[in-house]
């Protein structure tokens, strides 16, 4: 056994263990730790699968911004926790699920030692193409230009969902402040974290956006940590969260899927197709998409962790 | 054995835990976690069959990992609906989770405020 096999093996034996935990864990605000140490594992397994963007990406939303928001859920929760936990089903019935997911596993596990040898793939049509738009980073070619279509419509799922969290708000709230006003200390340790990491966390997060042309990084992963370190002042109470009527917010949000939905229209006049990119300006045009594409999807982020007004426009 | 093959076959027993997380926990929040791990374990089996495309001197497919990127956002979108809907349900009726004898209940409570 290489000692390569080794750490996987270890990897891959860590993360069915933390996994496990995160399922059995009595607490709820347990399973939610276990969760995040989970996602990080999990980044840790995609670096060695050679995929560094999507390591970034699970690092980031996967772990990070879903384990705030679940630890977040589980505070105001704690209250449902007992009674909730008493409606436990019976240990027939966990036995006849255990049985049903052992063979959806096995299900599974036959079709990973089934897989087609050589295994078909699009690498080289991603990599013989790429000239033509410009940029390095053949995954970031693929978001952006070769399945653009499937980039637009998510950033669509994106602002559909904070409409739907927005919805779920009271008429008395309806453009007021997402989530309670923290109060937090200003001289905690919270609130020093937040001085200190939100300046390097934001030249970071642009840095990772804007290597992704080039090398692992890309608008998502940069997104996220943009999301974060607002995130991170509004918790420390430095910031108060916007009011959701306020113009310039919904326009940071919209910005970025309009601009990118106003360049693909364009694609027909200039390159004959929904999306296309002439091949001279095909970094000018992606860029332009990129920059206000990467603000929105930070702004809409952030906001699906804050969640539905809470209080009025005036308080 | 491969790293492809072994990481597939933990992510194959990823999908089971989570499946398992979702169907015998009550909490509402424990099966938008159990389903979030389930998740985990799918993006999982789409990243070894990226792995294995690996071409043209580069580590893998990077159709696959470009859809596990998307797949995450779009995961991460819809479990803050989940977590806003559940935190909703039980402002309005003090519960959180499916209970169908408390269902009429919440009807009623939800008309009064």
């Amino acid at each position: 056994m290489t000692i390569a096999l080794a750490f996987d093996t270890g990897l891959a034996v860590l993360v069915l263990a933390v996994a496990s935990w995160t399922i059995a864990a009595r607490e709820t605000f347990a399973a939610a730790i276990g969760f995040v140490a989970y996602g990080l594992l999990l980044a840790l397994v995609w670096v060695r699968l050679a995929a560094p963007d999507v390591a970034l990406t699970e690092a980031a939303i996967g772990s990070g911004v879903t384990g705030g928001l679940l630890l977040g859920a589980c505070t105001r929760l704690r209250s449902s926790e007992a009674p909730a936990a008493a409606e436990k089903p019976g240990a027939a019935l966990r036995l006849a699920a255990a049985a049903v997911c052992a063979l959806v596993s096995a299900g599974l596990a036959a079709v990973v030692l089934l897989l087609p040898d050589p295994a078909p793939t699009l690498a080289p049509q991603a990599v013989a193409s790429i000239a033509a738009t410009g940029l390095g980073n053949p995954v970031t070619a693929v978001l952006m230009a070769y399945r653009a279509i499937d980039t637009l419509l998510e950033t669509v799922v994106l602002l559909l969902a904070l409409v739907g969290i927005w919805s779920l708000a009271p008429d008395r709230f309806w453009g007021g402040y997402p989530g309670l006003r923290q109060r937090g200390d200003r001289d905690g340790v919270l609130a020093f974290l937040a001085q200190l990491l939100v300046p390097v966390g934001i030249l970071v997060g642009i840095h990772i956006f804007w290597v992704g042309s080039v090398a692992p990084g890309g608008e998502f992963q940069g997104a996220t940590i943009l999301a974060a370190m607002w995130i991170l002042a509004m918790m420390s109470g430095l910031l108060d969260s916007p009011a959701m009527s306020r113009r310039w917010l919904r326009l940071s949000l919209v910005a970025g899927p309009t601009v990118f939905l106003a360049i693909g229209l364009a694609g027909f006049a200039m390159a004959g197709a929904f999306l296309a990119y002439p091949p001279a300006y095909a970094k000018l045009l992606i860029l332009t998409i990129e920059v206000p594409l990467t603000l929105s999807i930070a702004a809409t982020l952030a906001l699906l962790v804050a969640g539905p007004p809470e209080r009025t426009p005036q308080q | 054995m491969s790293a492809a093959t072994l990481f597939g076959l933990c992510g194959a027993a990823l999908v089971g835990l989570g499946l398992f997380g979702l169907i015998v926990h009550p909490q509402l929040l424990r099966k938008i976690l159990a389903f979030n791990l389930l998740g985990g374990g799918v993006f999982l089996l789409f990243g070894i069959v990226a792995r294995r495309g690996a071409a043209a001197g580069m580590g893998g497919d990077p159709v696959p990992q470009a859809l596990v990127i998307t797949g995450l956002v779009v995961a991460f979108s819809a479990t803050a609906l989940a977590v806003a809907l559940l935190l909703r349900l039980s402002q309005e009726t003090g519960q959180a989770t499916l209970r169908s004898d408390a269902s009429t209940n919440a009807g009623t409570d939800g008309v009064h405020r």
